[in-house]
């Protein structure tokens, strides 16, 4: 019983970084309705800026502001500069941009830091927070920054002007445009926020899965799952989904299939809910009319 | 086919047969994988070029092709070439089992549970429980073979040979497959799969056999790999695998037979020419040529050569 509860409170941990990631992927796709396979590369990039400030004798938690702001910089530009010109391209197109976007930061990344794996410093102390044995101080902080973030981006929509402006631009772009929403910029900002997150949930991985070019791989995956597994139009759900996700690839891995399968849990998921249920489990169910 | 295509090709064809007699044996190894590679790029652009169904997770295709061809050879102690066909029948049904499912996802969805696949796929090569076949992390080797009949050809010249026949075999197959009522019913698909159906095409078949034939193509080229190479593991045939196919697709030209060709030799020379630079550079050029092509040469060298043809045969 022991080990499992250690297990679940292991997966609620990885689980609010998948949450993170999926809720970055979904406010994507609610304003573009693409899905951003470049999302887990631009965080681990990001995590690369905030390495190299707090290398350079920053203090963690302005390095950690300042690498939020430059994400958010950083997700403008690729929405103006890329992803622009290729909205209302066909779908191959869009995939084959996200791709080369993925594998340009890739390389750049690797090209300016090396492949070598570097660690990466946590903000909160090594012994345990209140004497809870089960989970070590970061992964607490790990999960009050997931929730604090996910707060600061519920009251953001629900309360601000801005927020209003964006969610009406997402749900209806052409009447937004009407009442003078600039729907171009709105989408930016989508975009702008969503690398934000997406530089949140790079830095609290980033001490556990350790800083390399390819740490994104299977995170973005079981982001991906977690984000279908609650509905890819739905905020809410992919937090709920991301939890989830995070507790049963822990739970699996450690007592059912072994550790060596766990991306395949990622694989399965994904086919299975896109087979029984594409509008995942708070989504909404999309009619097309031919 | 018109005259003049005809002695080109018999032109390409006797380069082909010259080539591995003037350069070195590297060299020809290296030109042996530009065949594979374009095997394996005809097959994912019979599914994503002429289909319009996105993968991006042929890769696994490509594996699963090197292992079937290793284990069959490691373990039944098989002769190589029967490996190949082989291979191509186990990835033929595979793909057309996973053609199935991916029925109901369109697009996005497609290429997001083909990713899932390609990146899944190490891991499931690694399992503890399949390393008897195998071989694990530490993956199999094969033994090189050697000309038969007594030919006056090297090791590295047969394997260049063997694979050439291979692959003219695939590519005279693909072109009659492709021009005549199946190859239109793959397009109409993809262009406006309800009209498609309106006109008694049978999308749900079309599809799914399509899958399994762009796998089946992706199997043969993996099993070529195995035996040009003479090693399969693991970790060769990662995610990255898949996107340097679809970058070899862009850059030669989608929905074309002859893309298949200029994609395979940019994949294979490109990146050990950016090697010098640097370790990172092969992938950045790789990334910047797939954003690069997609705004400014959307059919690919294949179509730009298309067009430059028929300028000038326009202005004499």
């Amino acid at each position: 019983m022991d080990a499992f509860l250690f297990q679940v409170l292991a997966g609620l941990a990885t689980g609010g970084i998948y949450a993170s990631l999926a809720l970055a992927l979904v406010m994507i796709y609610q304003a573009t309705h693409l899905v951003n396979f470049a999302q887990g590369e631009m965080a681990m990039f990001t995590t690369y800026i905030a390495w190299s400030l707090i290398n350079a004798g920053m203090p963690y938690w302005p390095a950690f502001l300042l690498t939020v702001g430059f994400a958010f910089v950083l997700g403008v530009l690729i929405e103006r500069i890329i992803i622009r010109p290729v909205e209302d391209a066909p779908v191959l197109v869009v995939v084959v941009v996200f791709i080369g976007l993925l594998v340009i930061l890739n390389s750049t990344a690797g090209w300016i830091y090396t492949y070598t794996i570097k660690s990466f410093p946590s903000p909160f102390p090594k012994e345990p927070l209140f004497g809870i044995r089960y989970m070590s101080a970061h992964e607490i902080g790990a999960i009050c920054v997931t929730l604090v973030v996910l707060s600061l981006l519920y009251a953001f929509f629900r309360f601000t002007p801005l927020g209003l402006a964006m969610r009406a631009a997402a749900q209806n772009a052409q009447s937004s445009r009407l009442v003078g929403i600039r729907v171009g910029w709105m989408l930016a900002l989508g975009w702008g926020l969503a690398a934000a997150v997406g530089a949140v949930a790079g830095m609290m991985v980033a001490p556990i899965v350790y800083l390399d070019p390819n740490m994104m791989g299977g995170i973005l995956l079981y982001a991906f799952a977690a984000a279908l597994l609650g509905g890819i139009d739905s905020p809410m759900g992919a937090v709920i989904g991301g939890f989830a996700v995070g507790v049963l690839e822990n739970v699996l891995g450690a007592f059912v299939i072994g550790n060596e399968l766990k991306l395949t849990v990622a694989l399965v998921l994904i086919i299975g809910v896109l087979l029984v249920r594409p509008s995942g489990i708070f989504g909404k169910v999309h009619v097309t009319r031919v | 086919m018109t005259k003049r295509n005809l002695l080109l090709l018999a032109l390409l064809l006797a380069v082909a047969c010259v080539l591995p007699f003037i350069v070195s044996d590297y060299r020809t190894f290296q030109f042996t994988l530009v065949l594979v590679y374009a095997t394996a790029l005809l097959g994912l652009n019979i599914l994503t070029g002429y289909n319009g169904q996105i993968s991006l997770g042929h890769g696994a295709f490509y594996a699963l092709g090197a292992y079937c061809a290793a284990i069959l050879m490691d373990q039944a102690g098989a002769p190589y070439w029967a490996t190949v066909p082989a291979a191509g029948a186990v990835c033929l049904v595979a793909g057309f089992l996973f053609g199935l499912p991916a029925l109901r996802l369109e697009g996005l969805y497609l290429a997001l549970a083909t990713f899932a696949l390609g990146v899944a796929m190490p891991q499931l090569l690694k399992y503890d429980h399949l390393a008897k076949w195998t071989g694990g992390v530490q993956g199999i080797v094969i033994p090189k073979p050697e000309a038969p009949f007594g030919l006056p050809l090297n090791a590295d010249q047969w394997l260049y040979f063997f694979t050439l026949a291979v692959t003219i075999v695939m590519f005279v197959l693909a072109w009659n497959l492709l021009r005549g009522r199946i190859g239109r019913a793959l397009v109409a698909i993809r262009d406006q799969h309800i009209a498609a159906e309106a006109m008694g095409i049978n999308s749900a078949i079309y599809k799914s056999a399509a899958f399994g034939v762009s796998a089946m193509y992706t199997g043969v080229a993996g099993a070529l790999s195995a035996i040009a190479i003479q090693y399969v593991a693991p970790d060769s045939f990662g995610i990255f695998v898949s996107i340097v196919f679809l970058v070899g697709i862009v850059v030669g030209g989608l929905a074309s037979i002859s893309g298949a060709l200029y994609g395979a030799l940019f994949i294979q020379f490109v990146p050990n020419i950016a090697d010098e630079i640097s370790k990172a550079a092969p992938w950045a050029i790789f990334g910047i040529f797939m954003i690069g092509f997609v705004y400014l040469m959307p059919t690919g060298v294949a179509g730009a050569t298309r067009l430059l043809l028929a300028k000038r045969r326009k202005s004499p």
